[in-house]
């Protein structure tokens, strides 16, 4: 059995009184896609956001490619996590292609030469290369979180974490980020992905995780998560999204 | 009493107050006076700015010491009415020793006053930079500084322009006050000139050209805000 990347002990986050996780154990293998649902204030946003330590948790071990991350701890390791963000995040001062070789200037050393042409590359595998001299403003919302996606990629990250990459998109855009997301997935790299779309959800996780009320309620294939749940709080929630 | 007003001629306004001879016989003075007080704005404006960022970023960022001098600067120094300052700083530090050059006194004065309000309005700036731009900057593993330099600051920078213009309006106004400590400015030059003339045409020239030099940067603050509210939309 290949090693977890991310392992996540008895987690526990509050933001003052309201606890946002209630002890969470979750654990993500090296090249595993772990989709993450729930209703929304369930606590899948602040999961991920741990990991990466936007969100610093209060108690618990977060093990990321087996150094402990956060409580105080200075992590080299977090470089080795990638983040898209549901509201891209793009820095709006540069172009797309500055935006995708800022991180391997600024955190690996490469020379911008380098950096740029990795970030031509990686932007050509997300399908704009026609766009690299643009600002973000001058994009879609799709095209943005393409680009976001490639700017997690040009760190070449063990770990990506996708927080809800296409909520925040108009829905004739949402199909052209799930699909480099698809594509990603086939490359071996570990992804987890907090989102609504069922239907990708179905697709490419390797593992779903429903967490409702800041713990992980239910976890297993696809298939068992859709067609089989167990806890009726996951069956109500399937059949609220799934209804329409 | 009517005839008095009746018999004040044209002519005697143009005399007493834009005398075209006495004002091509000052000029000179004057303008090595603006010189000067071009000299001392911009260096108050620039080290106001600098002492402003440096101020600010502590303000935010700084451990519990450093971020309570940071405070407690901004608090006093915006308090303190210039004048009061640049007396202190001229009449007084003398005692203890430290005697300034009126344009030293007077750029110190300027420089401490508008680094507070310049602490402010940057503080405000940076506030002002989305959540999303710093979390995107530490997610990509950059260093502090390097969200600082790269991220957030050109952003902050961009948004505090048309109130840092407004605030280096004000400081190169305040310029004005280094008369009071004998240094040669604008206004020094301008009284100077009166008294040797006789004749206050060097005072309305003064005042002429302290708005012929800050009204296009009143203007200017006008067109940046207008630009800025555009591209918030």
């Amino acid at each position: 059995m290949t090693r977890p990347i991310i392992e996540m002990r008895n987690v526990v986050k509050s933001f003052g009184l309201f606890k946002a996780l209630h002890g969470v154990n979750l654990q993500v293998k090296e090249g595993e896609i772990v989709v993450v649902i729930g209703p929304s204030g369930s606590g899948k946003s602040t999961l991920i956001r741990c990991i990466n330590q936007l969100e610093e948790h209060n108690s618990g071990e977060i093990i990321v490619d087996g150094a402990e991350v956060g409580r105080g701890r200075k992590s080299t390791v977090l470089t080795e996590v990638g983040m898209v963000f549901q509201s891209f995040n793009l820095f709006p001062h540069m172009t797309v292609l500055r935006n995708v070789a800022l991180g391997p200037v600024r955190v690996r050393g490469l020379s911008w030469a380098s950096a740029e042409e990795r970030a031509r590359r990686l932007l050509t595998r997300v399908g704009l290369e026609g766009h690299v001299e643009k600002y973000p403003a001058q994009l879609s919302g799709g095209q943005q979180q393409r680009v976001g996606i490639a700017r997690a990629l040009a760190m070449e990250p063990k770990v990506l974490l996708f927080d809800e990459p296409t909520s925040a998109l108009d829905p004739e855009m949402v199909g052209e980020v799930l699909d480099v997301m698809q594509q990603l997935a086939k490359t071996g790299v570990t992804m987890v992905v907090v989102t609504h779309e069922m239907g990708f959800a179905r697709r490419v996780a390797d593992r779903v995780v429903f967490m409702d009320g800041g713990r992980i309620i239910e976890e297993g294939p696809p298939d068992e998560i859709f067609n089989a749940p167990r806890d009726p709080r996951l069956g109500s929630f399937l059949q609220a999204v799934l209804s329409h | 009493m009517v005839t008095n007003i009746e018999v004040l001629p044209v002519m005697s306004i143009f005399d007493t107050f834009l005398n075209w001879k006495v004002f091509v016989q000052t000029l000179p003075l004057l303008l090595s006076g603006l010189t000067t007080t071009l000299t001392l704005g911009v260096t108050a404006i620039v080290l106001g700015f600098v002492g402003g960022l440096v101020l600010a970023l502590l303000r935010l960022y700084a451990g519990s010491p450093l971020r309570q001098i940071a405070i407690a600067y901004i608090d006093v120094f915006r308090s303190i009415p210039i004048l009061v300052l640049l007396v202190v700083i001229y009449y007084a530090l003398p005692f203890v020793g430290l005697r300034l050059s009126p344009f030293g006194a007077a750029a110190s004065a300027l420089s401490l006053v508008s680094a507070a309000y310049s602490a402010e309005i940057v503080r405000a700036g940076i506030e002002a930079v989305p959540t999303g731009q710093f979390e995107a900057a530490r997610a990509l593993g950059l260093s502090p500084w390097r969200r600082m330099s790269d991220v957030v600051l050109p952003q902050a920078l961009r948004i505090v322009i048309p109130p840092i213009t407004s605030n280096s309006i004000n400081v190169m106004k305040d310029t004005a006050l280094a008369s009071v400590v004998a240094m040669p400015d604008l206004l020094k030059q301008a009284t100077q000139a009166q008294a040797l003339a006789a004749n206050p045409t060097p005072l309305i020239s003064a005042a002429v050209i302290y708005i012929l030099l800050l009204m296009p940067l009143v203007r200017l603050v006008g067109v940046f805000e207008k630009r800025l509210a555009v591209r918030g939309r």
